[in-house]
């Protein structure tokens, strides 16, 4: 890959890099975040373990709201907080940023969606053997929707990777980033269509690894 | 000697989408130490709520709650939960935590209890020996029959000792033979454990097999209740005769009877069979003294808390007056209905 005189490699690389690093640490905070408030929209619900209309209302109409928003509108939107934040509205961190709060809502949903299908039968029975609302949510509710919680972070993943192609081209860094500069601007296809192929290996290395994981927890 | 539970004029209102639901309506009774106490009703009685009332997984809306001796109806979540633990739950769908195995799941109980590791596994072993699952100990829920996974739900339930436990619809989603083991299982548990338990169910051949005392639920309320014995031989109420005639199924239904009568020409009558009635010798007594012949033609005795009860379906021939002064004559010492034919006054004569 060269363009010029200059060689690309290295530029590229540290685009995997930041890549990496964005969907990693997006899919570590907004997966875990998106765990307490799917969990939390689960259990407040009607009827459920810690029933609370009010909390329920308020975290289902937040997510409601926030999730719709265009990702590419939502960076920009909220741009002044990005800044007060992490300090800069440019480059990795600032990309991070708006993706961990736009993927905790977006988890949250799937999480919470997961674990409606539990069956609440074996919560009542851990509630009749004296379990407490924190350890049923620990032993019972992850563990017995551990499978399709794993599917649903394998989905995730994949579009934490898309997210972070799209945040890149805003806020610059990653593999978007460099595939638009560089291959798009530059007339260059061959750079697109390879940092492309790239993005579509980690996918499936994603989804693999993700699918794998779920056959062991469920057994199967 | 204190009841291990009492329930004093319980109630539990839910409000539904339409309106109030009393779905427990001033119930009274007294569980003692070593009942098998039956609660039985159609489906919608009320069943449910009232056992999940006892361990307070659902909180009463009027009525007191008490734990051998101890007033619960206004305990905290909290002190709820200790209760609990002592307390066995076991449900028709098992219940059981398919994230774990046979074995996590009989422990389970016993690490919410906050049991070190070494005594939770010696129990567990223990437990798993007394339903007869030593082997299966390693397996996953899923890959177990529905009888073996009601084991487990029993072991589990019996994991911490519990002096009380629970069993709402245990076999309804087992088959006879299943049902069979299950039943006998709790037989054990009360008789060679000492353990207390309240068998809710909708067949009154599981009260006649398991329990010694019963009560009979409608809407919200206790129709009657009482031992299982006396309510079988003298029930009081519409729904539990319903419930006895489809657990017996001694008395012939009305088309059994038009069969009946079209094969023989002389008078029949049922003659109930009590063990104080001094089951069939009362019977062949009678018949001699008077004259009569007597054909058994429908009927059956059963064993309801080891003693026996049922009826017999007899063709009586004979001249009328001694048939008559025989009627009499039993009827000092059990119930005896005799069925008219139609022609005569349409429906069956009672007592
Ligand atoms: N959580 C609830 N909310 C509203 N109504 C309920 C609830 N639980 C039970 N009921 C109602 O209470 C009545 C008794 O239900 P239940 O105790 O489950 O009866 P059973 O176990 O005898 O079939 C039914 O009419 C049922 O619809
Ligand atoms: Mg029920």
């Amino acid at each position: 890959m060269n363009s010029g005189s200059a060689s690309l490699w290295p530029t590229f690389l540290q685009a995997i890099v930041e890549t990496l690093q964005m969907v990693s640490v997006t899919l570590l905070v907004g997966g875990f975040a998106g765990l307490v408030i799917g969990i939390l929209l689960y259990t407040t619900r009607a009827g459920n373990l810690l029933a609370n209309r009010p909390v329920f209302t308020a975290l289902n109409v937040l997510v409601n709201t926030v999730r719709p928003i265009p990702f590419i509108i939502f960076i920009t939107a909220i741009q002044p907080l990005t800044v007060e934040v992490t300090g800069t509205s440019y480059g990795t961190e600032a990309v991070i940023f708006p993706m961990a709060i736009m993927a905790t809502f977006g988890t949250s949903r799937i999480v919470e969606q997961n674990l409606v299908a539990l069956d609440p039968g074996v919560i009542e029975a851990a509630r009749a053997m004296g379990a407490g609302p924190l350890r049923i949510i620990l032993t019972v509710i992850i563990p017995e929707a551990l499978g399709p919680l794993v599917l649903g972070y394998t989905f995730l993943f994949v579009a934490i990777t898309d997210m972070s192609a799209m945040a890149g081209a805003v806020a610059g860094g990653g593999l978007g980033d460099f595939a638009l500069q560089y291959g798009y601007q530059r007339f260059n296809p061959v750079v697109t269509w390879f940092t492309l192929g790239v993005i579509v290996v980690i996918v499936q290395l994603g989804q693999v690894l993700g699918n794998w994981l779920a056959r062991r927890v469920m057994r199967r | 000697m204190t009841a291990m539970v009492t329930l004093r004029d319980v109630s539990k209102t839910f409000t539904g989408s339409s309106g109030p639901v009393h779905a427990v309506d001033g119930v009274t009774l007294d569980v003692e130490r070593g009942d098998v106490f039956g609660i039985i009703g159609y489906s919608g009685a009320g069943k449910s709520t009232l056992v999940r009332l006892i361990n307070g997984l659902e909180r009463v809306t009027g009525g007191q709650v008490l734990i051998d001796g101890q007033d619960v109806t206004d305990h905290s979540e909290r002190q709820l939960r200790s209760v609990r633990v002592g307390i066995g739950f076991i449900f028709q769908q098992f219940n059981l935590l398919n994230s774990r195995t046979v074995a996590g799941n009989v422990g389970y109980p016993l690490r919410v209890a906050g049991w070190p590791k070494e005594r939770r596994e010696a129990r567990v072993a223990e437990l798993l020996e007394f339903v007869g699952l030593v082997d299966k100990a390693r397996q996953y829920p899923d890959q177990l029959s529905g009888g073996q996974k009601q084991r487990v739900g029993i072991a589990r339930a019996l994991a911490t000792s519990p002096q009380l436990l629970l069993a709402d619809e245990a076999t309804s989603a087992l088959d006879p033979e299943t049902t069979k083991d299950v039943l006998d299982l709790l037989r054990r548990v009360n008789l060679e454990l000492g353990v207390t338990v309240v068998v809710i169910t909708h067949e009154m051949s599981v009260v006649s097999y398991l329990c010694n005392k019963v009560a009979v639920m409608e809407n919200g309320k206790v129709a009657e209740q009482g031992s299982v014995y006396d309510i079988f031989s003298a029930p009081q109420q519409e729904v539990t005769r319903r419930f006895i005639t489809s657990a017996l199924h001694d008395r012939p239904r009305p088309d059994v009877l038009e069969r009946l009568r079209e094969r023989h020409p002389g008078r029949i009558v049922t003659v109930s069979v009590r063990e104080e009635a001094g089951s069939g010798t009362l019977l062949t007594q009678q018949l001699r003294a008077h004259g009569v012949d007597g054909s058994i033609v429908y009927g059956g005795i059963t064993e309801v808390d080891s003693r026996p009860l049922g009826s017999l379906t007899l063709e009586l021939v004979g001249d009328d007056t001694s048939i008559d002064a025989l009627i009499a004559d039993l009827r000092v010492r059990t119930d005896v209905e005799e069925h008219v034919r139609p022609a005569a006054s349409g429906e069956g004569r009672s007592r």
